[in-house]
Parts: C-alpha cells; sequence; structure tokens
C-alpha cells in the first residue's frame, strides 16, 4: 500500500471587508488549488468572516530568518526622516 | 384539491428533502476521510436544516393547524413524508454520498432558479437563497466526482457502482401530480419536465468529465409524491425522532 | 552581556538567549531558535489537544441525528463542526514544528499520544450532551483562555481564535440543561444524571494536583503553562456552582462547601486512582474511541489517495 497522506498543507490568507488588507488565518490540507480554496472557506470563514480568499502552497512561501533579523530590519530604525512626526511644522498650520 | 392544500403539500415537499438529506450529511460528523471534508459535510447539512426549518415553518402556517415546523418534522409518520427517495438513500462510502449529492444539486440547481421567479413571496425568497448554497454544494460534488472518477482505479469503479446504483432514483425527482399542476398554473411551483433535459445534459458532461459512463437504464423508483418510501426512511425517523417521541409532553 | 554570552559555544549562547526571551515573556515564533525539550514538549501538549478536539466529536456526534429539535441539532452540528475546526488549527499549529499531520495520526493511533480523558466516558442521554457543553467545554475555556497567552506564538494565535469561537459553547450546553431543569420530573432527573456523571471527570480534565504533576517545571519557565492545575480548577469549581444551584442541580460532593477566608470553595476529594485507570485505558470508551478513528481513517484512505493520484495527472498533463 502507498504511504498514507494526509494531503499537502496550504497557508490560508482572508479579507474580511472589501479594501482591507489579507490576513494569515492559518493553514488547511488539500490536494489542488480547488479543494484548497473550499477547504479554506469550510474552516476559516464558517462565521462569515470574510469577503476574499488566497491560498498558497506552504512550501513555496520564502521567509526571512530570525538570524537575518538584524540585516533585514535594523537599518530601517535610523530613517527617522520617513515618519511624519521627523518634521516641524509652522505652529498655526492646518489640514497638513 | 384546493391551492392551499397544494401548496402546504409542496412546501412539504421542499422542506422535507431539505430534512431528511441534512440527516443523511450530519451521519458523517466525525466520519469523513479527513477533517477537513468533515467540516465540509457539516456545513451542508446546516445550510439544508435552515432551509427545511424556514420551509416547514411555512408549511404549518400555510396548513394554519398551528403546527410548528418541529413538530411537523418530528411527529408524522413514513407515509406522510414527501421527500424524493433519492434523500432518504443512505450514505455509503464518500463516493456514494458525492454521487448523490450531485444527483441532487444539479437538480436543485434549476429548480431554484425557476422557483425564485415563483409567486409565492416566502417560497421566491427560500429559493433565492437557497441557489447560493447549492451552487457551492454543487461545486463541491462535482470536483470531487472529477477527481474520484480520474483517480485510482479503485476511486473510479466506486463512483461507477455509486452513479449505476443511486441511477433508478433520479427520475422521480422529475415527477409531477395533481399539485404541481395546480401550483403551475397559480405561477407559484416550477414546471419538472421542463428542467430533466438540462438535468440530464449538466449530468452526462460532467461524469463525461470524470471518465464515467452514464447508465441507460430507463427503469426508475417512483412513489414519493404519494408517501410511498424505501425502507430506509423508517429507520431513519426512528433515530431522528425518537426523543419528541419518547417524551411527547417535553420541551427541549 | 554580549561579551559574556559570545564566549559561550554556540548552543549554550542561544539557550540563553531564548531563557532571556521567554523570561521576558516575548513570543516565539517557528523560525526562531528553540531548545529541543521545548519543541518536544510543545508537540506532545499541541498534538494531544487537536486529537482531543477529533475525538471529543464523538460522543456529541452520538447525539447528532437524534437530538430533538431542529434547532437543538442545528447548534449541535454547529458545536461539533467548531470542534473539528480547532482540532484543524491545533494540528496546523503544530506542524510548525516541524511534525506533519500524519505523524501525529499515527501517534495517536500507537497509542503514543494521548487525548483528554474526559472522552472515554460515554454520552448516554441527550442530558449529556447539555453537561458535555456546559462542564466539559467550560472547564476546556478555563484551562484554553489561560493558553491565550502561551509563549508559541502559533499556538497562542490558535487558542485565542479558539477561545473567541467557543464562547457559544458553554451557553450552549447550559440551556440545554435549565430547559430540561424547567421540563418535567423525567427531564429534571435525566439531568441531574447527567450532572452526577459528568461533574467528577470535568474536575479531573485540570489534571493532578500540582505537586503530582509532571512536566510541569520547564513549561512555567518557559511561559508555555501560566496556571497551575489546581488555581484553574479552582476557578472553575467557583463559578460553575453558583450556575447550578440557579437552575436547582445538586453538584455531586458532599463535602463541596464556601470557604470565606479564602473566597472560593473548599470540595471533596477526587478520585485519582479512578483517573488513572481511564487513562491507561481501562475506561467505558477508550477502546470506542480510538478504533473509530482508525477505522474512519482506513476507510477515508482510498478517498486520499485518488485526490492524490488526480494532483499527479494534473500535473504530468
Amino acid at each position: 500500500m502507498a504511504a498514507d497522506t494526509q494531503l499537502d498543507s496550504w497557508e490560508v490568507f482572508m479579507q474580511s471587508r472589501p479594501g482591507a488588507n489579507f490576513t494569515h488565518q492559518g493553514s488547511i490540507h488539500a490536494s489542488d488549488k480547488k479543494m484548497a480554496l473550499q477547504n479554506a472557506r469550510d474552516t476559516y470563514s464558517r462565521r462569515s468572516e470574510g469577503t476574499s480568499i488566497w491560498v498558497v502552497p506552504t512550501n513555496e512561501i520564502a521567509a526571512s530568518s530570525p538570524d537575518e533579523a538584524d540585516m533585514f530590519f535594523d537599518p530601517a530604525n535610523d530613517k527617522i526622516y520617513r515618519m511624519p512626526t521627523f518634521y516641524t511644522m509652522p505652529e498655526g498650520a492646518k489640514n497638513i | 384539491m384546493t391551492q392551499q392544500e397544494a401548496l402546504f403539500k409542496y412546501t412539504l415537499r421542499l422542506g422535507d428533502n431539505a430534512l431528511i438529506l441534512s440527516q443523511r450529511l450530519s451521519e458523517w460528523c466525525s466520519n469523513a476521510p479527513f477533517i477537513e471534508e468533515d467540516l465540509a459535510l457539516t456545513n451542508f447539512a446546516l445550510d439544508m436544516i435552515g432551509r427545511a426549518q424556514v420551509l416547514l415553518r411555512y408549511a404549518g402556517e400555510v396548513e394554519g393547524k398551528e403546527k410548528s415546523e418541529d413538530i411537523l418534522a418530528f411527529r408524522r409518520s413514513e407515509r406522510q413524508y414527501y421527500n424524493n427517495q433519492i434523500a432518504e438513500q443512505p450514505n455509503g462510502d464518500f463516493a456514494c454520498t458525492m454521487v448523490r449529492q450531485l444527483f441532487i444539486s444539479a437538480f436543485e440547481l434549476y429548480l431554484f432558479t425557476e422557483l425564485q421567479k415563483s409567486k409565492d413571496a416566502t417560497i421566491a425568497a427560500v429559493a433565492a437563497k437557497t441557489l447560493k448554497e447549492v451552487r457551492y454544494h454543487l461545486a463541491h460534488a462535482e470536483d470531487w466526482i472529477i477527481r474520484l472518477g480520474n483517480g485510482t482505479t479503485e476511486s473510479h469503479n466506486r463512483v461507477q457502482q455509486a452513479v449505476n446504483d443511486l441511477w433508478m432514483f433520479t427520475g422521480e425527482q422529475f415527477e409531477m401530480d395533481e399539485t404541481d399542476n395546480l401550483l403551475i398554473a397559480e405561477g407559484i411551483a416550477a414546471d419538472l419536465h421542463a428542467l430533466q433535459p438540462l438535468w440530464s445534459n449538466y449530468i452526462e458532461n460532467i461524469l463525461s468529465k470524470a471518465t464515467i459512463k452514464t447508465p441507460q437504464d430507463a427503469y426508475m423508483q417512483t412513489g414519493s409524491r404519494k408517501g410511498i418510501h424505501t425502507e430506509h426512511l423508517g429507520h431513519l425517523l426512528s433515530d431522528m425522532q425518537y426523543l419528541q417521541r419518547a417524551y411527547p409532553d417535553a420541551i427541549w | 552581556m554580549e561579551t559574556a554570552q559570545s564566549t559561550l559555544p554556540k548552543e549554550e549562547m542561544l539557550l540563553a538567549k531564548f531563557e532571556e526571551k521567554t523570561a521576558a515573556g516575548e513570543a516565539i515564533e517557528p523560525r526562531d531558535w528553540m531548545p529541543e525539550a521545548y519543541r518536544k514538549h510543545l508537540i506532545r501538549q499541541m498534538s494531544q489537544h487537536a486529537h482531543s478536539e477529533v475525538i471529543g466529536m464523538q460522543p456529541e456526534g452520538n447525539w447528532v441525528t437524534r437530538a430533538p429539535s431542529l434547532r437543538a441539532r442545528q447548534i449541535l452540528l454547529a458545536k461539533i463542526q467548531d470542534e473539528g475546526g480547532h482540532g484543524l488549527y491545533l494540528y496546523s499549529a503544530a506542524e510548525t514544528l516541524g511534525i506533519t499531520r500524519d505523524e501525529m495520526i499515527q501517534q495517536l493511533h500507537s497509542g503514543k499520544a494521548k487525548y483528554s480523558n474526559i472522552f472515554n466516558y460515554p454520552s448516554l442521554t441527550w442530558a449529556d450532551i447539555g453537561a458535555i457543553g456546559w462542564l466539559v467545554d467550560g472547564a476546556a475555556i478555563v484551562n484554553q483562555v489561560s493558553l491565550q497567552r502561551t509563549s508559541y506564538a502559533p499556538y497562542s494565535r490558535a487558542m485565542v481564535r479558539i477561545c473567541k469561537e467557543e464562547s457559544f459553547h458553554q451557553r450552549q450546553g447550559y440551556e440545554i440543561m435549565a430547559t430540561m431543569m424547567k421540563g418535567t420530573a423525567e427531564q429534571r432527573e435525566m439531568a441531574q444524571d447527567a450532572m452526577n456523571r459528568w461533574w467528577w471527570p470535568s474536575l479531573m480534565m485540570f489534571g493532578p494536583h500540582d505537586t503530582d504533576s509532571p512536566h510541569s517545571a520547564d513549561a512555567f519557565r518557559w511561559k508555555i503553562k501560566r496556571h497551575t492545575n489546581d488555581e484553574l480548577r479552582q476557578k472553575f469549581i467557583d463559578k460553575t456552582v453558583q450556575q447550578a444551584e440557579l437552575i436547582g442541580l445538586t453538584v455531586p460532593d458532599k463535602d463541596l462547601r464556601w470557604n470565606e477566608a479564602k473566597q472560593g470553595y473548599d470540595y471533596g476529594k477526587i478520585d485519582w486512582e479512578e483517573f488513572n485507570r481511564v487513562i491507561n485505558g481501562h475506561g467505558p470508551c477508550n477502546k470506542q474511541r480510538l478504533s473509530h478513528h482508525i477505522r474512519v481513517h482506513n476507510e477515508g484512505a482510498w478517498v486520499r489517495e485518488a485526490a492524490e493520484a488526480y494532483k499527479q495527472k494534473q500535473k504530468n498533463n
């Protein structure tokens, strides 16, 4: 007999309302895209939480490693000129 | 037969189809091939209980004898149910359940598309809501039939077997009697004869995609319009009605 | 600090950093370094938790086709479906630790992985559905609320979702009990009988007394666990007794007494011999629950194989 299978793992992203970001919900198992979408719907929107679903094969996701966190994220720390609060506005200026 | 009697019977038929199939589908609870499918089948059952609730409540109103949806669901006897026999057929294996679903959901797709135009406001509203659910049930069932038909030799054979076994129950869905004729004249019911060729085309197309042969056998079971059922219904009801019958004075 | 650590061998340095992080209450993500013992502890706990949700579908599923009204059937089905969904969330979260769902299921079937002992008791009457929702889910929620702040982030995220969804479970169980207590004499008797049979096993769900609890020290230091078994049990008793009294149910414990000084109930001795007997396989339903799961798993194998075969054929075309 062939080795048992619980089918492939897929990551599920859902949009809670039109225009919102897609956020990660968790994962499900399925053997193909159509099944993955249906299983994601039946698992993660039992309480009408969604308007749209993405599914992505888990092994297709590339993730940054925590070891690389310094290299990836620290260089952004001192670029405070990207923040609106960095700038001094003349007193009394409105709508800016 | 008065229009009121016809509408009562017709609504019961629609309600019973949902009630009995939901009972069968809920038997899959904790028995599905993997956990995701367990959730899917439960969702189908929940959709159908919801539909049964609305329709049986309405049937009670139409009848005007102050019977609640629960009284109608749990206190009628075998011969007083009007669901199509296909709905009460045992689950069998997963292939059998999916084939039964395909046959029923494809029928319901055409039926409720027509009933959306019903002059009876309640039936039209139920049809519009149900149609969304049915499209999903149908997509799920047909995807599985195509997968299993093209999967392994075993899965192919199981689907073919289920199609052969259930085929004789498909014709009854399109039977019409006095009830239908009276309500069609009033613009309330759908002409089922007109739906049959659409259904046949649809099913043939899916089965051919699944490399499954459509049976040519023309013999069809009949009886449910008169409350005649297969032996399976009695057992299903004795399970379903047990508490209501054993404790008739209790409120749950 | 930095310099002191850098003189240590790599493994020890990582461990020190990990301990520092968990001590500070920081969350651990799947790709963070973690000690093998932490990973093992989590796999054991999370897979047991997942299996409990899934096996727990059986005693409730036992009444699904016999629920006494359309509303009752709807609610029960939705609840059991949630349990399945929660099992699924937890399997998913456990998979981030490098174990597959297949492996977890194999461990369940071989007896290596456990599930909650409570599900080795039978659901004999409709009132048991009430008792399971009210007492068993009630006990589970106390535990799960505490686990929302567990250190392993995927576990914590799953628990947050589960707690949100389970908020109706306990209420539906209590509603069944309350309705039956307002009903006929037979119904009241049925409800009290269910209370008598499920009360003590529910208290056992929190596990042995803290003094006898294995696996505890690491679990606390690493903040997998945030409250002790006895703390959680006390919390459950304190909130449940009032609910029982309100609807006229008697808690089957002659030693139950309000203790003004500790602002909580004192309760009788838990029969740990029974607990151990059941956990070691001699409960009323151990064999039934496991063989059901194995049978369903084996009967579904051809479906999973067919789905896999179809996927391969689509790829080759």
